[in-house]
């Protein structure tokens, strides 16, 4: 780690002023934090800790929450709104990490967290765009059986590594955002960028802009929703592929479908074309595999990761069939 | 003098957060304060070697930067047992071969205690089957999956689990 200060914000408003435009970073739990401080690949000169930010979960008068930056993984999965009208959320969370890493780890910095590409971890002897704009991308033609299928750039084909963002897409969530020029807010899926030229910029948020909260909307379909993840081993793994969905079934066709993908792009993927070919369709599992095909089908495998399409659409199946259940 | 406010209390006693923001509450621990219960195995957090709690809840001393740790009250494997007694888990652990080197054992024995308040209260996990539940009962299906952020290389789990399974038991009693 190089030398860095540190000082702890009691408010968004202190936060975003200790920032300012400068060489600053935020620290939540620091569990992604710390890490790269060690590897020297985040090399802030100041440290602002955001952990005293807003840790409530609040209901919106529109039926909808409102999640605080501060909120640690574990509270968000253990809050009763979340675990009866989000079960996805919760799920999705559960599946990450570990109970000592959902204990620490924050919402904002959840969607922070970094790629983990171990081309991108490994400084001394690897090519990384994304570490070192313009100088190449080792996992292109080296071990790429973890990464993306889905939006991926001759630059970087790195996957975003979190598991609670790919629920936040699918319940179509928004970030509240605050910075030197005010705030604003911007939907999930809009906030991380795809690599294209620019790996090194992974989101929309302009320097020393701070997340203060996330707005779940109100969604009935949600009730209904869960969480698939495959990963190499049983637990404490990131995803291969991993499915967040939320299915409302009336009279044997789909009136609401919300489909989310993770450990396939370079963002959460929102499965929009699959959600266009199920809405109003019929609830069959060939209608869910068909629906699967189509998102996919806009796939650019790897050599080491062919097997993502085959697994992801065989995952969105069999979840969109276990949520119809009987009404399939 | 150290006031409390500017200070962390590690095992009941203040002390002062390091001057340098860089020092790891893991660092802090074994190689400031010689508690040296606590172990290092990869300092990246996936191991679980590390295991302390802070206020209570399991955490990962090698990700936690000292600083961000003031006002807070970390426990660590030394601050457990009473003086002239071991803790309920560490009598078990004995009791079910729950080791072999030793090395994960103390992060083991922290992580159980927070994983047992976490059931307590209700936290679900990734296996638990309805979310709705108020207590969960701890399966070793549920065991295996809350305690998987602690590595065992001598491979004991199997003591491991039987000795939380009977503390926790015990205590629900
Ligand atoms: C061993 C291990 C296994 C893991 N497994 C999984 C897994 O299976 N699934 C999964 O999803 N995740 C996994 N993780 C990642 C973990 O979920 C993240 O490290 C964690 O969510 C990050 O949250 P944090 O609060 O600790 O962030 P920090 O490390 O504190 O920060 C991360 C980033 O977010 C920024 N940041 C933090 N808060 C804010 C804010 N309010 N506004 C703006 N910027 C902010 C920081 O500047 C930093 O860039 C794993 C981590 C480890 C170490
Ligand atoms: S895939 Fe992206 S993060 Fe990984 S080495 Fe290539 S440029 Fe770096
Ligand atoms: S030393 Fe902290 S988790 Fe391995
Ligand atoms: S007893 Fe040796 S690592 Fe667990």
């Amino acid at each position: 780690m190089i030398p860095f200060t540190y000082t702890r914000a009691g408010d968004a408003a202190e936060a975003v002023r200790l920032a300012g435009r400068g060489d600053v970073k935020y620290i939540g739990g620091g569990t992604n934090l710390v890490d790269l401080l060690r590897e020297t690949i985040e090399r802030p000169a100041a440290l602002v800790d955001v952990t005293g930010l807003s840790s409530a979960i609040e209901p919106r008068g529109n039926g909808g929450l409102l999640i605080g930056a501060a909120v640690r993984n574990t509270a968000l999965a253990e809050h009763r709104d979340v675990r009866t009208r989000y079960p996805v959320l919760a799920r999705a969370v559960l599946a990450g990490a570990s109970g000592q890493i959902r204990n620490m780890a924050t919402v904002g910095g959840n969607i922070l967290q970094r790629t983990r590409c171990a081309y991108f971890y490994d400084t001394e002897g690897s090519r990384c765009n994304k570490r070192s704009p313009g100088q190449g991308c080792d996992a292109i033609d080296g071990f790429n059986r973890t990464h993306a299928i889905l939006g991926a750039s001759s630059s970087c084909v790195a996957t975003h590594p979190s598991d609670m963002c790919v629920a936040l897409a699918a319940l179509g969530a928004t970030v509240h955002l605050e910075g030197a020029d005010g705030a604003r807010t911007v939907p999930l899926t809009d906030l991380h960028r795809l690599p294209a030229d620019h790996p090194e910029i992974e989101t929309v948020l302009e320097p020393g802009e701070l997340i203060t909260a996330v707005e779940l909307p109100p969604l009935a379909a949600a009730a209904r929703s869960t969480y698939r993840k495959v990963r190499d081993r049983a637990s404490y793994a990131f995803a291969l592929v991993s499915v967040a969905a939320a299915l409302e079934v009336d009279n044997g066709r789909v009136k609401e479908v919300r489909l989310a993908l993770g450990g396939v792009a370079h963002k959460p993927w929102r499965a929009w074309a699959a959600e266009t070919a199920l809405r109003d369709g019929p609830a069959t599992t060939r209608a869910f595999r068909a629906a699967a095909q189509a998102e996919l089908a806009a796939a650019n495998p790897l050599p080491d990761n062919g097997f993502k399409i085959e697994l992801a659409i065989r995952t969105i199946t069999a979840v969109l069939g276990e949520l119809a259940g009987s009404d399939a | 003098m150290v006031t409390k406010d500017f200070s962390i209390r590690i095992n009941g006693t203040a002390v002062g957060p390091p001057a340098d923001p860089r020092v790891s509450l893991l660092d802090l621990l074994r190689e400031t304060l010689q508690l040296h219960g606590t172990k290092k195995g990869c300092d990246q957090g996936a191991c679980g070697a590390c295991t302390v709690l802070a206020d209570g809840e399991r955490i990962v001393s090698c990700l936690a930067l000292a600083v961000q740790y003031v006002g807070r009250n970390v426990v660590t494997i030394e601050g457990l047992a009473g003086d002239d007694e071991l803790h309920p888990l560490q009598r078990a652990f004995i009791e079910h071969d729950g080791f072999q080197c030793g090395y994960c054992t103390p992060g083991q024995i922290c992580s159980a205690v927070g994983m047992a308040a976490e059931a307590r209260r209700g936290v679900p996990s990734h296996v638990t089957p309805d979310l709705t539940v108020g207590e969960v009962e701890l399966t070793h299906d549920e065991l295996r999956e809350r305690m998987s952020g602690n590595l065992c290389r001598c491979g004991a789990h199997n003591g491991i689990v039987a000795a939380i399974a009977e503390t926790c038991a015990g205590e629900r009693k």
